[in-house]
């Protein structure tokens, strides 16, 4: 079975496996919309295509997280801003699409800021009618707050329960700032209605389709982008700074930089899965930077197993098909079934699905060839293989002597 | 006193913690291409005061002078590092998750900014450093297993590898062969006699065997400040320095 392959795989095996499988969906859950007769078994839904394109942009984000929680050890509370900033760019964008077909009929201005007397519009939607303006901010203000926030945090050694609380305490300021109606961005209501993207009706089967394509596509590179900068010696770096801190400065690096670039590459990865998730659900509003949106991110990456790349997106995957079917059936569980995961995993899964499957895989591996060792007669030359090291110790992971930078002296 | 030709030099420094004086008008001075031993009672202040020459505590007073020119307190610990002093923590402190090899080429001299690190490709040089280190400190065999496999005393030898790799002017080493057998002692601390030949060196360390095997000038902190200095014979019948140690 393919998954059974997938999660045996070599790191570097499991991460081609990976892209291969999203790249493959780009193609085939298109056509099996779009192509396909309805009455076929084949057939996928238009609703399915939509809802697992959000699921990517998910994923897209858990990855994001990834690869300051699991790689640098910053246990970011924030990551959500970044997605809804992201977001916003492109509602900004995909607003000015509705031109004159708006309620109001003003060819400008977007229906909210007739409705709120505005007689121009501000100068921050300027240039937002253009798709390349809006796709530049999409990148630029997540990276850019990213880069002042970690300028500050870093450099005056925030770090630990401090730093994750800093980062909630800026989601829940952008939180209230986005309701007021005077910051120009639609208030409580947010954006919505969309109508055309890039030429293209976002309602049409055909959009939906190519914008999955997109989230699957854009997911795949940024698998590939993360791999690549984790495998690098800044990479290491990276894992370094994680484990010990003090003795990458020690060693003359400056670990505020090392943990800058990653945090302000993994905000852009944020605000990149913000702006492809708002047109597949049709809405952004602030409710997106509600605090426990992040947390929650957190929670898939630790499902998934954090400091692995794909653990992640498989997390987030399931947890969230599991709070689409938990929404159906038990709506007012949802919560305490999420909470009730965080425990579960915390305390019986520290590695998450990824690192349970690599060690049980590890000491299944060691077994079998120790009783192949056992099988070849007992040969005094060659010692039995040691069960010394579970395959969840490769380089790169979790120290095993825990998560926490041990202080230095 | 004159600063030229010194590698080190600290003149009336204090540092307290929370009102207590951790170090107390504490001089100490260190020719180029010494070596150092310091030893003293446990809270006597000796890793503070490394912690002071490396920049992770600034002294409330006094100065501190690397190379004769130098003033370190000016200074955070990456540039200190980055300037030629390197620096063996208390506990051993190695990147676990990593092997061997990966550590020391953390460590190792170069560019410290991120983009050359994100595109970097490990040149023929590197690889023969990397090959000499590790045969300097033994542990050729092992170098792709992960340092968090390694002996106590392995990690102390991955340590002073990663600051040979660093290729500083200055070492300071902070109990070497804590947790070491008699023989790995022995062989510490001909490895650090020999690389004491083309470096400054400061060693802390409890054992004295160790300390009169290294057979260097001997300097004894007590309660921030230097009580004895002088050979280790010298020094061990100071009886302020006996009093010291055997409590009164
Ligand atoms: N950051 C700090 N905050 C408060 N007190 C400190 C700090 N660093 C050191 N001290 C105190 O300063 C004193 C000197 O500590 P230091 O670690 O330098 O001793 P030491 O000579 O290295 O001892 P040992 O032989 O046990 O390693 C101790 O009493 C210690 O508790
Ligand atoms: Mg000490």
């Amino acid at each position: 079975m393919i998954t059974g392959r997938f999660f045996a795989a070599g790191a570097d095996r499991r991460i081609a496996i990976t892209i291969l499988i999203l790249l493959a969906a780009a193609i085939i859950v298109p056509l099996l919309n779009l192509a396909v007769s309805p009455a076929s078994a084949f057939y996928i839904p238009s609703y399915i295509v939509a809802l697992t394109g959000k699921y990517l942009c998910y994923a897209l984000l858990a990855l994001a997280l990834d690869l300051v929680w699991g790689y640098c050890g910053i246990l970011s509370l924030g990551h959500g801003a970044f997605f809804a900033l992201g977001g916003y760019a492109m509602g900004m964008y995909l607003m000015r699409q509705i031109g004159s077909r708006g309620v109001y009929g003003n060819p400008i201005l977007p229906d909210f800021m007739v409705f709120l007397n505005y007689k121009e519009l501000p100068w921050f939607w300027y240039g937002f009618d253009h798709f390349w303006v809006a796709a530049i901010m999409v990148l630029a203000v997540p990276g850019l707050l990213a880069f002042v926030f970690g300028w500050f945090a870093f450099r005056s050694r925030v770090t630990g329960v401090y730093l994750s609380i800093i980062t909630q305490a800026m989601t829940y300021a952008l939180l209230l700032a986005f309701f007021r109606n005077d910051m120009g961005f639609g208030g409580n209501n947010g954006l919505t209605d969309f109508k055309d993207i890039l030429g293209f009706n976002v309602q049409a089967d055909a959009t939906r389709s190519a914008l999955f394509a997109a989230s699957a596509i854009t997911l795949a590179l940024a698998v590939f982008i993360t791999w690549a900068i984790v495998g690098s010696k800044y990479g290491k770096l990276l894992m370094a700074v994680r484990d010990a801190e003090s003795r990458t400065r020690f060693l003359g690096w400056r670990a505020e930089n090392v943990k800058l670039f990653a945090f302000t590459v993994s905000a852009v990865m944020a605000g990149i899965a913000g702006a492809l998730y708002v047109p597949q659900v049709g809405i952004i509003n602030p409710g997106e930077f509600e605090p426990s949106n992040s947390i929650e991110v957190v929670v898939w990456a630790a499902v998934g197993g954090r400091g692995t790349i794909v653990g992640p997106i498989i997390g987030a995957l399931l947890v969230n098909a599991g709070k689409s079917w938990f929404t159906g059936a038990l709506p007012e569980f949802w919560l305490f079934a999420l909470g009730g995961l965080f425990v579960a995993v915390t305390l019986f899964l520290p590695k998450g699905i990824i690192g349970m499957w690599d060690s049980w895989r590890g000491n299944a591996r060691a077994q079998r060839a120790a009783s192949l060792a056992e099988e070849a007669g007992t040969d005094p030359d060659v010692p039995p293989p040691k069960v010394v090291r579970s395959a969840a110790t490769k380089p790169g992971d979790w120290s095993a002597s825990g998560p926490e930078p041990q202080p230095a002296e | 006193m004159s600063k030229s030709n010194t590698i080190l030099y600290l003149d009336g420094v204090s540092v307290s913690f929370d009102g207590f004086r951790a170090i107390n008008n504490l001089s100490l001075v260190l020719d180029k291409g010494e070596m150092r031993a310091i030893i003293g009672p446990n809270g006597a202040g000796k890793t503070t005061m490394m912690d002071i020459v490396t920049g992770k505590t600034r002294p409330d007073e006094g100065e501190v002078f690397f190379d004769g020119q130098v003033d370190l307190t000016k200074h955070d610990e990456a540039e200190i590092a980055m300037m030629g002093i390197g620096r063996k923590f208390q506990k051993p402190t190695v990147f676990e998750s990593h092997s061997i090899e990966e550590n020391l080429m953390l460590a190792l001299k170069g560019p410290r900014s991120i983009f050359p690190a994100l595109f970097h490709r490990r040149s023929a040089a590197e690889a023969r450093r990397i090959d000499d280190i590790l045969g300097i400190i033994r542990l050729g065999d092992k170098r792709n297993e992960l340092a968090a496999n390694l002996s106590h005393g392995q990690k102390q030898w991955l340590e002073i590898g990663m600051l040979l790799a660093q290729d500083p002017k200055l070492l300071l080493v902070d109990e070497p062969v804590a947790g070491m057998t008699d023989a790995e002692t022995e062989e510490t601390a001909r490895l650090l006699k020999d690389i004491a030949r083309d470096h400054s060196v400061v060693v802390v360390e409890h054992d004295m065997h160790f300390v009169r095997e290294l057979g260097v000038k001997v300097t004894c902190l007590h309660e921030g400040s230097v009580l004895s200095e002088g050979s280790l014979d010298f020094v061990s019948a100071d009886e302020r320095v006996v009093e010291v140690y055997l409590g009164r």
